[in-house]
């Protein structure tokens, strides 16, 4: 096939998606703000993100905050600076790997099971039976799912960035030896409020992303059980990949 | 006008196209008050598509569709949701909320329609269940019931709303003969009792004979022929012939079977297609 056709064909095939994507999220906003709210289906998703990732999401941090600290000891040891590895842990987990790894497995649990669920709920009709039954769709199963995603991802990058300081503390202190009083001394000074800030930032729009992205992916879901798995592939796939691009745009922004 | 009021749902040369696929191709069809009509086709002839047009699940391409003499189709989401309360129906595998209990199945609509106290939901919702013969079933799980009890539970969630009209996607098909017979059963007595105005479609000539008061058959995307199963048995002409008889020679072509794997899209259903997309 013609080269500049397939591209053209993919290009297309992309902004249409994308477009769609947006339609999708625009009714939600519309939808967020019109009560009655679904309190009941938005408590049990919040429990659903919250719960579902927090084991992931502890043990990525806490392992990341320790390979952090190891890796950084080695390097400013070379020019005696081995107190700066409080900081260096610190800034790191808060702007950018707490948030993006968060985001990340956020979006391998959670983003997953939200395609394959709604897309089950597409294949088997029970969209349509919410219409019929004049619930609207997106009011009643998109709303509360991203809800959940904005609220549950900011307190998950809370847990995760807290841990991951810890995790770089214990191998400071345990392993090399370094000061307890002198490790927190450096992570303190050196941190700033809006470090926190931007990581917390960067959850919110990562929380939007993953609920929209899976939710879309799982409302159009076609073609029996084989057409939910693509779904939830593709719900990972893109949202991740989204998380990872966006993110280098909010740092650009913000720098 | 004297006609018009006994008219219920009226549907004019409605057109539905996917992409190349153009599955309805102009098709008129009237029902009229507290009547059981049933539309028949073979698979894939886009039976569904045109329920699906009717209760606004989807949207026409081309062609008008009145219900009460009000026209529907053109109406936004927020509009179409109060006509939507006038129907129930029951889809081809019952398409229960498997995160819910049977009860909390049947009570959805009440839940969301109406300001009723739990327990009265609840109350409504057993003797719905009751009405289509199922007892001490409110706190199973969707997965628990076979496929019969399904599409009851899925007949109660239906009319629990109190519709005028019913429409009934295959109510028959994937159950056993006796069940199916028992259902056929049921779809008469909802309509004898609830003096609702129903469009069932299927492809089973048995229950076609038995539910409707007229049946309508689809073929090539029209409507080639209605009339009473006096008729219908009777007819001339010989595509219905070939379909009720179900004969694999004559004027419809049998695709080669292998070609006959279960069609994917079937349930499932392109986002853009939503009339929701569309506001
Ligand atoms: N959402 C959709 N997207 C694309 N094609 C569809 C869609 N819904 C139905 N079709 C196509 O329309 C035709 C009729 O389908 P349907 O109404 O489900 O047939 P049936 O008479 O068996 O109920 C089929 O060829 C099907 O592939
Ligand atoms: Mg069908």
């Amino acid at each position: 096939m013609n080269p500049f056709r397939w591209v053209g064909s993919y290009t297309i095939r992309f902004l249409e998606e994308a477009g769609r994507i947006m339609i999708l999220f625009a009714q939600t906003l519309g939808w967020i703000f019109r009560p009655p709210w679904e309190m009941r289906e938005i408590l049990k998703q919040m429990q659903e993100v919250g719960v579902r990732s927090f084991p992931v999401v502890v043990i990525t941090a806490a392992f990341t905050g320790m390979v952090l600290a190891l890796q950084s000891f080695t390097g400013f040891k070379r020019f005696g600076a081995e107190t700066m590895v409080g900081t260096v842990v610190a800034l790191s987990m808060t702007r950018e790997l707490g948030p993006v790894l968060t985001g990340l497995m956020v979006s391998g649990r959670v983003g997953s099971a939200m395609a394959a669920e709604l897309g089950t709920m597409r294949v088997t009709e029970q969209i349509d039976a919410l219409y019929t039954l004049a619930t609207n769709p997106i009011k009643y199963l998109i709303v509360p799912r991203f809800l959940a995603a904005i609220i549950m991802v900011p307190v998950l990058v809370i847990f995760a960035d807290i841990i991951g300081i810890l995790g770089g503390y214990l191998v400071s202190v345990q392993i090399l030896g370094t000061n307890p009083t002198l490790y927190f001394r450096r992570t303190w000074n050196f941190l700033e409020l809006n470090d926190l800030y931007i990581g917390l930032l960067k959850a919110f729009f990562f929380g939007m992303i993953i609920a929209t992205i899976s939710c879309y992916q799982g409302f159009s879901a076609q073609g029996g059980a084989e057409g939910v798995g693509r779904a939830t592939t593709q719900a990972v796939v893109f949202s991740s990949l989204t998380i990872l691009i966006s993110n280098y745009f909010i740092t650009a922004l913000l720098f | 006008m004297e006609r018009e009021s006994s008219i219920k749902i009226r549907v004019t040369n409605l057109h539905k196209s996917f992409g190349e696929n153009h599955v309805l191709r102009g098709v008129d069809l009237e029902v009229h008050r507290g009547e059981s009509m049933v539309v028949i086709g073979g698979s894939g002839s886009g039976k569904t598509v045109l329920i699906k047009c009717i209760i606004g699940l989807m949207q026409p391409d081309e062609g008008k569709i009145y219900v009460n003499g009000f026209e529907i189709s053109n109406l936004n989401e927020k509009e179409m949701n109060e006509v939507r309360k006038k129907f129930g129906m029951l889809f081809q595998w019952g398409a229960l909320f498997d995160s819910m209990t049977v009860w909390e199945n049947v009570g959805f609509g009440l839940r969301h329609q109406t300001h009723l106290k739990e327990e009265d939901i609840r109350r409504i919702a057993s003797e719905k269940l009751a009405l289509v013969g199922l007892k001490n079933v409110e706190d199973l799980m969707p997965s628990e019931l076979s496929g019969g009890m399904r599409k009851r539970v899925s007949l109660a969630r239906a009319i629990a709303i109190e519709p005028e009209i019913l429409l009934y996607d295959e109510p028959t098909t994937g159950i056993d003969p006796i069940m199916a017979d028992a259902i056929n059963e049921l779809i008469v007595e909802m309509r004898e009792k609830l003096n609702v105005t129903s469009v069932a479609i299927t492809h089973d000539m048995k229950s076609a004979y038995k539910i409707g008061d007229r049946i309508a058959m689809l073929y090539q995307g029209k409507i080639i022929e209605v009339g009473t199963p006096d008729e219908i048995k009777n007819s001339t002409n010989s595509i219905v012939r070939q379909f009720i008889e179900g004969r694999s020679e004559g004027p419809i072509k049998v695709v080669d079977p292998s070609l006959l794997v279960m069609r994917p899209q079937e349930n499932g259903h392109a986002e853009k297609e939503r009339r929701d997309e569309r506001k």
